[in-house]
């Protein structure tokens, strides 16, 4: 999540209102990761992984790189989208005749304007790394999922039992992030 | 160039790829004045407007804004207020939060109760101070822009820039909003650019009017001025409506449809040409002789137009008054002259 806020989403915005001639090129290499099946990004990447348990942790934070990959194609398309349903580069110069820089005008006026596929690619993001399991297995990572694989192995209901607490959990976190914008009420009757 | 004007745009020019967007433009634009930038579409007129409002480089030239030279400033440091064609209102705030916005920003920072009294006078200005807590998407297109309009002149800005604020309304909300812009303009005093490639709208609305073509000005001059004194045959022809009628010149004078008449600066100066005669500067008359057939008539509300067949087969189209065109029908046959005004020949 923190690398869609802080590294896509301003990546996508800036491509899209000062680097328009790249965003073709840049569609192509978000969109690469789906069309390379996970083994052999595993095995492309299964070298690096060895060096950095070896060298640096063993925690499983530091597949936070390669999903950041994965889901490179499903937040780009959501932001994309996103940025396509409204004239963004009209409303960032309206915003720097104003007065207001460059930075103010990206996260003061583009992504509020463009919340709602922000949102949908956490979400989507989310609902990802929450199912993905080909990746830490072989790579030998204990997440949650190769957790209650290897948990249904010794015992079912164990398995069972977890398996629907972390499906609670996903419905939690998808209910709690809000992925439409949220009115505030219009107190005089007055609508055009 | 004059030392009195407050905006200057010095010899501007601008190439995209093989387009020649602006070539050479000379403008210079007195405070409080409101000049309208008229051309066809790629004539640069938009080009010229954005490269004012800091949003456009240019290859060369200097703008001048009070006596300063702002030509490589940023936009955000360049305190113009700008209308845009599409609504640009921000849809994630109010008409109030709007047209505070620019009153936020570090450049025009003003306390909480001055922006709240001032984002209401503005919204009052507009007409708007029951919206101010509506968003963009529950006000209607004519709104917007005036919550645009306030949202422009909040920041105080040296010059107003308009960029074909009215296009994308229809024709009921464009003549009122025309109307409202003039008047808030002239009241609030901004020297004010509107850039439209409708003529109507320049001619109703500015001080001036500069016609664009092909990268530099053609003509610019009052809207009187320029409808009944062009000084090119391009600007005849693209404002108003013109008939082009054989004409001799001869020093100074143009005879046309047997009536001699003054020729305008940057007529041909003798010789054989086509004078372009708009349609109310025809006289009609069924009693006199007959010299022409009149095709068709069509109403159109205190005039009426007339498509008239001369006796050499120029077909010309005539105005006159609906009171004085009761006896005129389609095959009347009528006298047509020529009212004596100056006229612009150009070479046939």
């Amino acid at each position: 999540m923190f690398l869609i806020f802080f590294l896509v989403v301003p990546t996508v915005i800036w491509v899209h209102l000062k680097l328009p001639a790249f965003r073709r090129p840049m569609e192509l290499i978000c969109l690469l990761p789906l069309a390379i099946p996970a083994i052999v990004i595993v095995v492309g990447i299964a070298p690096l992984y060895r060096w950095i348990s070896i060298n640096i942790t063993e925690s499983p934070v530091s597949l936070s790189g390669v999903y950041a990959m994965l889901i490179l194609p499903y937040t780009y398309r959501s932001l994309s989208a996103a940025l396509d349903l409204v004239d963004v580069a009209t409303l960032a110069e309206a915003s720097r005749t104003l007065g207001a820089s460059t930075m103010r005008t990206i996260f003061g006026v583009v992504m509020p304007t463009i919340r709602s596929g922000i949102m949908s690619g956490v979400v989507i993001s989310l609902a990802l790394v929450l199912g993905e399991f080909t990746i830490s297995a072989l790579l030998a990572f204990d997440t949650l999922q190769v957790v209650i694989y290897l948990l249904g192995r010794q015992d079912g209901k164990i398995a069972v039992a977890v398996a629907l607490s972390a499906l609670l959990f996903v419905f939690a976190i998808l209910f709690a992030i809000p992925t439409t914008k949220r009115q505030r009420v219009i107190l005089d009757a007055d609508v055009a | 160039m004059s030392n009195s004007a407050y905006v200057q745009l010095v010899n501007l020019s601008k190439q995209f790829g093989k387009v020649r967007a602006l070539a050479g433009l000379n403008v210079d634009i007195a405070e409080g004045e409101l000049v309208a930038l008229l051309g066809p579409s790629g004539c640069g007129k938009t080009t010229a407007l954005r490269a004012l409002a800091g949003l456009q480089d240019l290859d060369e030239g200097q703008i001048i804004v009070d006596g300063k030279d702002i030509t490589f400033r940023a936009p955000n440091k360049r305190n113009m207020g700008m209308v845009f064609q599409a609504y640009s209102l921000f849809p994630h705030m109010t008409a109030r939060e709007n047209v505070e916005y620019g009153l936020r920003m570090k450049a025009h920072r003003t306390p909480s109760a001055e922006r709240s009294k001032r984002s209401s006078e503005l919204l009052e200005l507009v007409g708007l101070s029951t919206h101010a807590n509506h968003y963009p998407h529950q006000m209607s297109g004519g709104q917007q822009q005036r919550v645009a309009l306030a949202r422009a002149l909040a920041i105080q800005p040296k010059v107003l820039l308009l960029d074909e604020p009215l296009s994308a309304l229809d024709a009921k909300v464009r003549t009122q909003l025309r109307e409202e812009i003039r008047r808030i303009q002239l009241e609030v005093g901004t020297t004010t650019v509107f850039v439209t490639h409708d003529q109507e709208e320049a001619l109703g609305v500015a001080d001036r009017v500069g016609v664009m073509r092909q990268g530099v000005l053609e003509q610019i001059a009052s809207p009187s001025e320029l409808y009944e004194r062009p000084q090119s045959a391009f600007v005849a022809e693209f404002v108003g409506l013109t008939n082009p009628i054989s004409a001799t010149v001869s020093a100074g004078n143009a005879e046309v449809l047997g009536v001699r008449v003054p020729v305008v600066k940057g007529s041909i100066e003798s010789g054989k040409g086509l004078a372009l005669i708009r349609p109310e500067w025809f006289h009609v008359d069924a009693s006199g002789t007959p010299n022409a057939k009149i095709f068709a008539i069509s109403f159109l509300g205190s005039t009426c137009r007339l498509t008239i067949d001369l006796s050499d087969g120029t077909r010309i189209r005539a105005q006159v008054p609906s009171s004085g065109a009761s006896n005129l029908g389609t095959g009347t046959s009528v006298n047509v002259t020529l009212k004596s005004l100056p006229v612009f020949v150009k070479g046939a």
